[in-house]
Parts: structure tokens; C-alpha cells; sequence
């Protein structure tokens, strides 16, 4: 997928002026972050559960080499191929090998985020194969010329129903549907024809689970189970940061998972799958995995590690002040929020995406319902850092920041410096004591007033205090 | 696109790259026998993370947790009065006019449950995997969650998985001594009763469901519109 996070800016001002899109956000905003309160309620230790969560994710990590090769071997002895991916290049060319090989024509597809960082699916329709996104948010989004997803889970959620009936209407070419029901209806019966006409399903991986060679595949429409149970050929696409020990290690996660994600306390379809068929059994005849690197071991290797844990449930963005006045386009790539405002300048180049790191308040809502506990502010705080050294923000800014680090080193000139511009300040508040422009925060400004200074610095009144014999408050 | 033939032949020297990465990116060497042997304790030991603290009897928690998820639950003492009752829950559906079709006295089920006297009960069942057009699956369960009113399903030649995902309806008969406390003890029973993975595993928590559009919930997104559960004693 193009990467178009650079211009982060100039689409969220686009976002923040679009009537409709703000609606919509309205309309879902809060409902994930209510629903995952009442969960983590629910749960007498869900701090024990995040720890524990957070402990089985940076095991493997620690030892990431070791855990590959033992969920190989184990995936290797149930009857599955396990197949490497270097760059995103690598998997389609893999999956486009794997059609070829097995004779196949349609393949149906049920949700995988990496195989959105590689465009898979315009690959396959460029090999002249034919391809279906079965997640119903994620069908949505093909059928309107592939549209990017702006939520994990929900990569429709910035749509609005009558939005969704318009497509319908129009690529469907049928009657035009009012309600929500009528029109998931509608999409069950055009995806229920693909299943049972495909030759091969592609899935992405909750899980891997080392001990047996099993994915783990977590859906509440029961797409995932169709899309993998119904063709001869199965394709299972994940990072290779996805595995876990064992079947319990991959229970304690399938707690926190969907609790954090939509406040389920367990999802609809949890399909434990490995290797093909057995004797007189239908369904899968070949199975593969392709697990993916396309920028895992540079993470791995860098200072922001610890955001491989991610198990993808969203919190981040559903608690983000910032993702819940935009939505997810601006961020410009696959993953959006908090996570996204890591994971994309990390697989797509922090040249190409350094704003999005840039784009929070670090208020850290983000890092107290990670159920993995990525410490995700600390970890955007570190990007910003390697912004500055790498010079990739405009000239301007870094100069402001050097002048704001020269005088802050030097405690008189910033004592001086601060009477002065506090004073300057209260004369510009005016009577009002309000400031409503400001020439160098003139973005700041341009959204709500500052209130102006009442003329003396903190260190002044400190020491006025102490000097009346008062006790510092 | 280049590549095409190859790929997958050549996969030997990307995996060695892969793995040359991730152990430079973590620092090693080749010469991993001690994190290999803390792995091994790992998978010998398989600890358990923090659970829920059950309280009450499982059957009761079962069926409650699963009402909750919108299945529903009835108890019956003998598996003989399973077909009657099924017969008695599809005379109960109360559909929406454009489901009216669903309801419906004739579907599939599993072999096991092939010898019960359907035509008794007025339905007619065959005793073979379903197919995209069968309205009504009947299917046994390899145990059930407690914690969570889950339904497990082990696929099988004579469990095959399509009987619970493609029909509208989908009964499943359980029975009671069959409900267990979490995941973890369903992975306990499969170890104890099966010799190898299955190719299938699914935990079934309901009807299958989409909240895609404006987060509104829809029952029957790609599976079943609802799920019964008939826990025989």
C-alpha cells in the first residue's frame, strides 16, 4: 500500500473539515472504549492478565529464533509447508506460486493486515486471479475501489450506513437497501456464493502456536472458518512476531484479546487450525504458511521493540484523543493510532512517516489499556528523538527546538528570558486576558484562544512566597 | 510481478536471511542450546495464565454465558428425545418475513446422530456434511466451555465443520458430563482422547455476528443466524 503518511497534516485538517466523516465518528465514538471498560471489569485481575499477556509476547520475542524454528518443525510434522517472506514483494509472489501450483482460479480471503502492507490482493487480480475480501468491513472497502481501512478491527467504522447502501446499490446493481440488516443480508448472500466456488482461502494469523504448528484465527462473523474449512488450499499469512509458546499461552491472550477489542469476553469463532484434512474428511488439502520479516527484525532490533508484542485489538486508537477526532486515513498506511504512529515509520521509513509519531499529546491513554502493556508514548517519544537527529522535520522547527535547548541549559538566561516574554505575553492578552493570536503558534491559536499569563514567571511567585515566609504550595 | 516459478524452491536461502536477522537483531549467535532448553521446560510445563474464579455449577454457567452470547439452552434427561425437541424449536423460531424461509423440518446432521428417529418427530435429517443451500444443522459437540458458553468442535470425517457454519440453524447436542471449565481443560481432553492435532478446532461462542456497519450488531453476518444448544443429562 502506498505510503501517504507524510502528509498527516494536511488530511487530518481534511478530516476535521469533512461534515460527514465527523458525524460518523461521532456515531461509534466511545461505544469501544465503554464495552471494553465493562469487560475489563468483569475480569476480578485483569492487571494479572495484562501482565501475563505482556510476559508470553516479549518470551518468544526474547528468543524469537528459537520459537520459529520449533512452531516450523511442529507445523512441518502436521502435514503444512512453511514458507519464509523477506519483503512484502516476497509474499505475493509466494501466494501468486502456491495459486499456480494448485490450479486455482478464485480465492476467498479473510482478514490480514500484512497482506495489506504488500497490496496482495490488486497482486492477484493483476496475475489475472480473482480475489474476495470476506470480512464484511473489509468487503466493503474492496467493492469501493479498494479503499485503505481506518480501524483494526472495524475498517469501515468511518462509514456510515446509507454510505454502505449507495456502494451496494451501485456495484450489486440492485434495489437500493435502507436498513443495516437488509444490507449485511444482502452481502452474506453474494460472499456465501464465493465460498463455495473458491479454490483457495487466505488468512492471516491471530496466533501461531509453536507447540503444535497450529494459527489461530479469531473472527465474530465465522468468516475465517468458511474461508479456511471450505477450499482445497490454504494460505495463513502472519509476521513472524505472531507466535506463542503454547495452546495455554494462546488461551491467556484469546481472555485479553477481545475483552480489549470490542469488551467480548471471548470472540464469536476461534478456529485452532493445523495442517490438512484427515482421512475421509473434506476441506483443506494443502496448507501453507508464509511468515513474514518486511521489517519485524528492525524493530526487533531497534530501541521501539517492544511494540512487536501488539496483538492488534485496537485499544490504542479506540482511547486516542487524536484517532477519535480524525479517524484512521490520516495516519496514511495500514495501521493507524498509537500503534500505527510506531509500526509505520518503522516498515515504512521514518522519512516517509515522521509526523504521525509527532501527532499525539503523549497523554498515555494509549499505554494504560495496551493489553500487552506497549509502553506506546515512551516509544513515540524515541521516534521523535530520531526525527530531530535525522533532520527529517522542517528546518524551522528543529531551530526552535535548539534555541528552546540552548536557553533552557542555562538557568539565568532562562529565568531572564521567561520574565520577559511572560510580561510581553500579559500586555498582549489585553484586557480580555486572552490570548487569540499568536504569530509563532499561529496553528496553536488558530482552534482556541491562550490564556494569557498574569505577568510573573512560577520561579517569581515560588520565591515571593518563600520570602513572605509562607509555605511553598 | 516478477518471480512466478522459484519461489517457493529458493524459500531455503529467504528463511536463512529471516533467521540471520533475527538472531543479529537480538544479539546471538548460532549456538542457542540453552534458550532452546528453556523453551523445552516451557512447552513441558504449558503454565497457566490468570483465570476467572469460577463459582457455580458448570452446566448452570454454561447455559447462562451462553444465552448471554445469544444462543440458547435446553436440558433434556435422554438423547431419544432429542428429534421431538428439535421439531418443538423450529415450530418456536419467530423469523423476520425475510427469514420466513429458515424455517424449515428438514436439514442435515452428524452420523453419530444419524440413527435418532427424525421422521418420528416429523423432520427429515440426512446424515451427511452440509452443503451451501441446507437450512438446518444438527451437530454433535467434542465438549463445552463453562467459562465462557462456548461450544467446542472437533472436525472430523464424521465431524465435518461445515454442519455447524453453513446452515441458518445450527442444534448442537452436548452432553452435560461434557462441559468444562476454560480452554485450557478442552486442550486437556484433546490431548487425553486424541493421538494428533486435528486439522479443526472450533470454539463456537454463538450465532455469527458483525457490528461493521456503525458498530450495530447483525446476527447471521456469514453463519448461522442462531445456535441451540440441547445439553442431554
Amino acid at each position: 500500500m502506498r505510503v501517504a503518511s507524510i502528509e498527516f497534516k494536511a488530511r487530518a485538517g481534511e478530516k476535521l473539515a469533512d461534515a460527514t466523516l465527523q458525524r460518523n465518528l461521532v456515531r461509534v465514538k466511545g461505544k469501544f472504549a465503554a464495552k471494553r471498560a465493562a469487560a475489563m471489569a468483569g475480569f476480578h485481575d485483569f492487571e494479572g492478565l495484562r501482565e501475563a499477556g505482556r510476559e508470553i509476547r516479549q518470551r518468544t520475542l526474547d528468543d524469537l529464533d528459537v520459537w520459529l524454528g520449533i512452531f516450523e518443525r511442529s507445523a512441518t510434522a502436521g502435514g503444512a509447508t512453511v514458507l519464509w517472506a523477506r519483503t512484502p514483494d516476497d509474499i505475493n509472489r509466494l501466494v501468486l506460486e502456491i495459486a499456480f501450483r494448485h490450479g486455482v482460479r478464485k480465492i476467498v480471503k479473510s482478514k490480514s493486515m500484512v497482506s495489506e502492507e504488500s497490496s496482495l490482493d490488486r497482486a492477484i487480480e493483476a496475475a489475472g486471479l480473482e480475489v474476495i475480501e470476506t470480512d464484511l468491513g473489509e468487503y466493503i472497502l474492496q467493492i469501493n475501489g479498494y479503499e485503505p481501512p481506518s480501524h483494526l478491527v472495524g475498517p469501515a467504522l468511518h462509514k456510515s450506513k446509507e454510505e454502505v447502501a449507495d456502494l451496494f446499490h451501485r456495484r450489486h446493481k440492485t434495489a437500493r437497501k435502507e436498513g443495516i440488516e437488509d444490507l449485511c443480508l444482502e452481502a452474506r448472500a453474494v460472499l456465501r456464493e464465493h465460498y463455495l466456488t473458491a479454490d483457495m482461502g487466505i488468512s492471516g494469523g491471530n496466533f501461531f502456536v509453536a507447540e503444535t504448528g497450529s494459527v489461530v484465527l479469531v473472527t465474530n462473523e465465522g468468516n475465517a472458518t468458511l474461508a479456511t474449512g471450505l477450499p482445497r488450499v490454504h494460505v495463513a499469512i502472519s509476521g513472524i512476531e505472531k507466535i506463542v509458546p503454547t495452546l495455554e499461552d494462546a488461551a491467556t491472550l484469546l481472555r485479553l484479546l477481545p475483552r480489549s477489542a470490542t469488551g467480548q469476553p471471548i470472540s464469536n469463532y476461534v478456529d485452532v487450525l493445523t495442517g490438512v484434512r484427515g482421512e475421509g474428511e473434506g476441506g483443506v488439502e494443502h496448507m501453507y504458511y508464509i511468515l513474514v520479516d518486511a521489517g519485524r527484525t528492525d524493530v526487533l532490533a531497534s530501541e521501539v521493540r517492544e511494540a512487536l508484542r501488539c496483538i492488534r485489538c485496537g485499544a490504542c486508537m479506540n482511547h486516542c484523543p487524536v484517532y477519535q477526532s480524525i479517524g484512521g486515513h490520516p495516519y496514511g498506511w495500514v495501521y493507524p493510532g498509537p500503534i500505527g504512529s510506531i509500526l509505520t515509520p518503522m516498515y515504512a521509513g521514518l522519512e516517509n512517516a515522521h509526523p504521525l509519531p509527532a501527532a499525539s499529546t503523549l497523554c498515555n491513554q494509549c499505554g494504560v489499556v495496551c493489553p500487552v502493556k506497549i509502553p506506546l508514548p515512551d516509544l513515540q517519544r524515541k521516534l521523535r528523538e530520531r526525527t530531530f537527529e535525522r533532520r527529517l522535520a522542517p528546518w524551522s522547527e528543529r531551530a526552535a527546538l535548539r534555541l528552546w535547548s540552548w536557553v533552557a541549559a542555562r538557568p539565568a538566561l532562562y529565568g531572564a528570558s521567561m520574565r520577559v516574554v511572560a510580561r510581553l505575553l500579559r500586555i498582549w492578552g489585553g484586557r480580555e486576558r486572552r490570548i487569540r493570536r499568536l504569530p509563532p503558534g499561529g496553528g496553536w491559536t488558530a482552534g482556541r484562544d491562550l490564556p494569557a499569563p498574569d505577568g510573573r514567571t512560577f520561579r517569581e511567585q515560588y520565591a515571593a512566597r518563600r520570602r513572605a515566609g509562607g509555605k511553598p504550595r | 510481478m516478477s518471480g512466478g516459478p522459484g519461489a517457493i524452491e529458493s524459500n531455503a536461502a529467504v528463511r536463512a536471511a529471516v533467521m540471520a536477522r533475527v538472531r543479529s537483531a537480538l544479539g546471538v549467535s548460532d549456538d542457542r542450546a540453552a534458550a532452546q532448553s528453556a523453551a523445552a521446560s516451557r512447552l513441558a510445563a504449558r503454565p497457566f495464565g490468570p483465570r476467572p474464579l469460577p463459582a457455580g455449577d458448570p452446566i448452570e454457567r454454561f447455559a447462562a454465558r451462553a444465552l448471554e452470547l445469544s444462543s440458547t439452552v435446553e436440558r433434556l434427561a435422554r438423547v431419544e428425545q432429542v428429534p421431538s425437541a428439535v421439531a418443538r424449536y423450529l415450530e418456536s423460531l419467530d423469523l423476520a418475513p425475510a427469514l420466513a424461509a429458515q424455517r424449515t423440518r428438514r436439514g442435515v446432521c452428524w452420523p453419530e446422530l444419524g440413527t435418532l428417529d427424525w421422521t418420528g418427530a416429523g423432520l427429515e435429517i440426512e446424515p451427511r456434511p452440509a452443503r451451501g443451500d441446507d437450512r438446518l444443522g444438527v451437530t454433535g459437540a467434542f465438549c463445552a466451555i463453562a467459562e465462557t458458553g462456548t461450544l467446542v468442535l472437533v472436525t472430523g470425517a464424521a465431524t465435518p465443520s461445515s454442519t455447524m457454519i453453513l446452515p441458518d440453524t445450527h442444534i448442537a447436542v452436548l452432553r452435560a458430563d461434557r462441559i468444562v471449565e476454560g480452554m485450557e481443560e478442552a486442550y486437556a481432553l484433546l490431548r487425553d482422547e486424541r493421538a494428533t492435532m486435528p486439522r479443526g478446532i472450533h470454539f463456537v461462542s454463538g450465532p455469527s455476528r458483525t457490528g461493521d456497519i456503525e458498530q450495530t450488531i447483525v446476527l447471521g453476518a456469514h453463519g448461522p443466524f442462531r445456535v441451540h444448544v440441547v445439553v442431554v443429562d
